[in-house]
């Protein structure tokens, strides 16, 4: 396979190099159990599974400081592992169970932390994005360096929200980076399909805000792209977008047979362009680490992905009491 | 070890399915990912992917077969060189999954039973202290006041909306504050109300405590989504984690021949959320002390005031610190012969239709809600038990009526104490029309309450 060398301006160790490739494959290996559990009837309702864009997460939260926020749509379980949410809550709450990040109530759609800054877990596409924004708002009203990152698929990219939310991030020079995943799909609507502009993320410059695309299938590139749009945001120069092109390997959902493209399109992405082999390859070439050793980080992320799913199987349904609580503070 | 591949559910509802094809056969090697078969349920084929790799060992079930039910063992997967374990050993597998959905289980009693009808405790005290210094204050002065001393005490607050900055607010509720508080917290927004209001609610997330002013609510519909599935849900939804201290606040209702899609009174549509407090005064002193407590409320609260009361005038007391408490009904006008319940520009009417039946000999108690959620039940019910009528006035719109809601809950809670049918006075079934006489007509009067009341009292 065909490796592209890491471009020179990403400064990786070795060390950090592997922690990407255990931060990925732990979101993989715990999609895909989320997939078997929901197949097992455990996991109910709609499930959107992340695999394929793990990159994309990853290399951001790399370049995110303590204090930094994120808020993303309903396809968030990787958002949520990458940025250091526990995967038995995580998975508890798939399965709706009290020991969830939402004591069961919010489901696969709707988790939070405050702890890790995790604003959600949003069903209504583009809604996160002035949301996102607000965040910001905050940060930069109490006068902190804080930087939010506002994760929006290429689908939610034509809602009318998002251009309002733009235009008053840049009007108030709002810390906030814009992440476009592109992941050339919303539900069975391929981007060719929704949009004739050449590219999302280009849309910013009608409200001054720069950007630029970056390759998801990279997480160094990804990283890359994430630094230089924080250091932006940090500096007090407004919000940045950054539109990262990565490609979903499952359907949108549990339950969508994904018709829309070919078994040959999806069959090569995962051949050539996968972003977990790729940091593979350059783990082994580099001999950053051998055989050996991506061998005992797969089975440490497996008991760790076991361990949530029992935690979840385990872990009992929330008290009946739980319907009438956190409806008021 | 042997390990069982099983019938997956491939989507919420899906029981039962055809396995179609299978993509391998006995002795392949397969890793995750690799497509094992495809499965067809009621409304599409599904390819079913490996998650674990080994070898096919034995295919359970044969491609073709109809009714498989999920969970079925369907296919025996091996580590390389192992062997297909003897029909009957068991071979492992992920465990079934547990009763989730046991119908009676789910929802119990607690969750839907009524609650049993207990007496009624009506909070009668007074808002102030007796002997309060009072000044007159119009109920926009009032409003402006509550801000600008809540922005005083509490950096958190902020305000924002279209014109109210610069140009001192539309109907210059916000008159003044740019001035003492400056562009970091008085905020002119475009005019972008989803934008905005989404924006309010991360800035609440994010440990503010935003006042968002809609120049007037029939703007909100634009921002409805943020209000109900961003800040009135997402405590609920966070187990408790995230609230949404906030405030939406602006005119509501019919103001004078701005037309039908200017005209609307949102009462009943947002009263319906759980997870929203709702609160709509009359008088500039409610108007004051209902602002503050919202503001402090660690809730999403929508405010919604009148344009019409604005330049009206009432009596307000001259303290510091003076909140009025959600939930509490105050009672304008005691009475024995008939309960009127409003709120809003509504207890215009029900206070003059109370004093021209007092001329003709009946006596009609009136009681202003002040908060129509949390709504003061056991006010009405107290009233009703005494009265034995009631007549309920808004200028809403008639079907699912803040009016029948409360009528719901009398029936249910002193059925045997009404002496005649609740009426339940609302705005015409109609979009406002422009006309001045139309207008008049579509609104609620004085005259219709006069007449309901002497229905139920049958004079
Ligand atoms: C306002 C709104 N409209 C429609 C939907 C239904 N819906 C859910 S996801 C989705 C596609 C979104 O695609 P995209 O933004 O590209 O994100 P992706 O799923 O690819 O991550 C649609 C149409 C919704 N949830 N909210
Ligand atoms: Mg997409």
């Amino acid at each position: 396979m065909a490796v592209k060398k890491p471009a020179a301006k990403s400064n990786v160790s070795a060390e950090e190099l592997l922690g990407y490739y255990r931060d990925m494959l732990l979101i993989r290996r715990f999609e895909e159990k989320a997939g078997q559990l929901y197949g097992m009837g455990l996991i109910g309702g709609f499930c959107h599974l992340y695999i394929g864009q793990e990159a994309v997460v990853v290399g951001l939260e790399a370049a995110a400081k303590d204090g930094d926020k994120r808020i993303t749509s309903y396809r968030d379980h990787g958002h949520m592992l990458a940025c250091g949410m526990d995967p038995k809550g995580v998975m508890a709450e798939l399965t709706g169970r009290e020991g969830g990040y939402s004591k069961g109530k919010g489901g696969s759609m709707h988790m939070f932390s405050k702890e890790k800054h995790f604003y959600g877990g949003h069903g209504i596409v583009g809604a996160q994005v002035p949301l996102g924004a607000g965040l910001a708002f905050s940060d930069k009203y109490k006068g902190n360096d804080n930087v939010t990152f506002t994760y929006f698929g290429d689908g939610a990219a034509n809602q009318g929200q998002v251009y309002e939310t733009y235009n008053m991030a840049m009007l108030w020079d709002l810390p906030v980076v814009f992440v476009i995943e592109n992941n050339k799909y919303a539900m069975g609507t391929s981007v060719q399909r929704a949009t004739r502009s050449p590219s999302l993320w280009e849309r910013g410059a009608a409200y001054g805000i720069k950007g630029e695309e970056v390759d998801g299938m990279d997480v160094l590139a990804v990283k890359a792209a994430g630094e230089k749009a924080v250091a932006h945001c940090r500096a007090g120069k407004g919000p940045y977008i950054l539109e990262v092109m990565t490609y979903r390997y499952r359907g949108h959902s549990m339950s969508d047979p994904a018709k829309y493209r070919t078994r040959d399109e999806v069959q090569k992405m995962r051949s050539e362009r996968d972003a977990i082999e790729h940091v593979r390859e350059l783990l082994l070439q580099g001999k950053h680490a051998s055989e050996d050793d991506l061998k005992n980080i797969d089975k440490e992320i497996k008991a760790v992905v076991n361990e949530a799913a029992d935690f979840s199987k385990e872990s009992p349904e929330p008290a009946l009491e739980e319907l009438w609580t956190d409806i008021y503070a | 070890m042997a390990t069982e591949v099983l019938m997956p559910a491939l989507s919420p509802t899906m029981e039962e399915g055809t396995l179609a094809k299978w993509l391998v056969k006995e002795g392949d090697t397969v890793a995750s990912g690799d497509i094992l078969a495809e499965i067809e349920t009621d409304k599409a084929t599904m390819e079913f992917e490996a998650v674990d790799e080994g070898v096919i060992g034995k295919i359970l079930i044969e491609a073709g077969t109809e009714g498989v039910k999920v969970n079925t063992p369907i296919a025996v997967l091996v580590a390389e060189g192992e062997e297909v374990p003897a029909e009957g050993a068991k071979a492992e597998t992920a465990p079934a999954p547990a009763a989730l959905n046991d119908s009676e289980g789910k929802v119990a009693a607690p969750a839907s039973a009524a609650p049993a009808p207990a007496a009624p405790k009506a909070d009668t005290s007074p808002d102030w202290p007796e002997g309060t210094t009072m000044k007159t204050q119009t109920v926009r002065e009032a409003l402006r006041d509550a801000m600008a001393e809540e922005m005083r005490s509490s950096d958190e607050v902020f305000v924002m909306g279209e014109e109210v900055a610069e140009y001192q607010g539309a109907y210059k509720i916000t008159q003044g504050l740019l001035d003492e508080f400056g562009a970091r917290r008085v905020i002119d927004t475009p005019i972008t109300e989803h934008g905005f209001a989404g924006i309010g609610v991360g800035a609440a997330f994010g440990g503010l405590r935003p006042i968002v002013e809609f120049m007037t609510f029939n703007f909100a519909m634009q921002a409805i989504d943020h209000i109900i599935n961003s800040a009135a849900k997402t405590l609920y939804m966070s187990g408790g984690q995230m609230g949404c201290p906030i405030v939406f606040r602006g005119p509501n209702g019919a103001a004078a021949r701005v037309g039908a899609q200017h005209s609307q009174c949102y009462a009943a549509w947002y009263a319906q959320i759980p997870g929203l407090k709702v609160v709509m005064p009359y008088s500039a002193a409610d108007a004051k002390g209902l602002l503050k407590t919202a503001i402090r409320d660690p809730n999403p609260v929508i405010f919604l005031e009148n344009e019409i009361l604005y330049g009206r005038s009432f009596e307000v007391p001259a303290l510091d610190d003076f909140t009025i408490p959600f939930g509490k009904a105050k009672i304008w006008r005691e009475g024995s012969d008939v309960t009127i319940v409003s709120f809003g520009i509504g207890m215009t009417y029900a206070l003059e239709a109370a004093e021209r039946l007092a001329k003709d000999g009946i006596s009609a108690e009136v009681i202003d809600l002040r908060t129509i959620r949390p709504m003061d039940t056991d006010a009405i019910l107290a009233s009703v038990m005494k009265t034995n009528r009631l007549i309920t006035v808004e200028e809403g719109f008639p079907q699912g009526s803040v009016g029948n809601y409360i009528t719901s809950v009398v029936m249910e809670q002193a059925f045997d104490y009404l002496d005649a049918p609740v009426i339940n006075l609302a705005g015409k079934d109609v979009p406002m029309p422009y006309a001045a006489n139309l207008e008049k007509l579509a609104l609620v009067t004085t005259d219709e309450v006069v007449e309901a009341a002497r229905k139920v009292t049958y004079r």
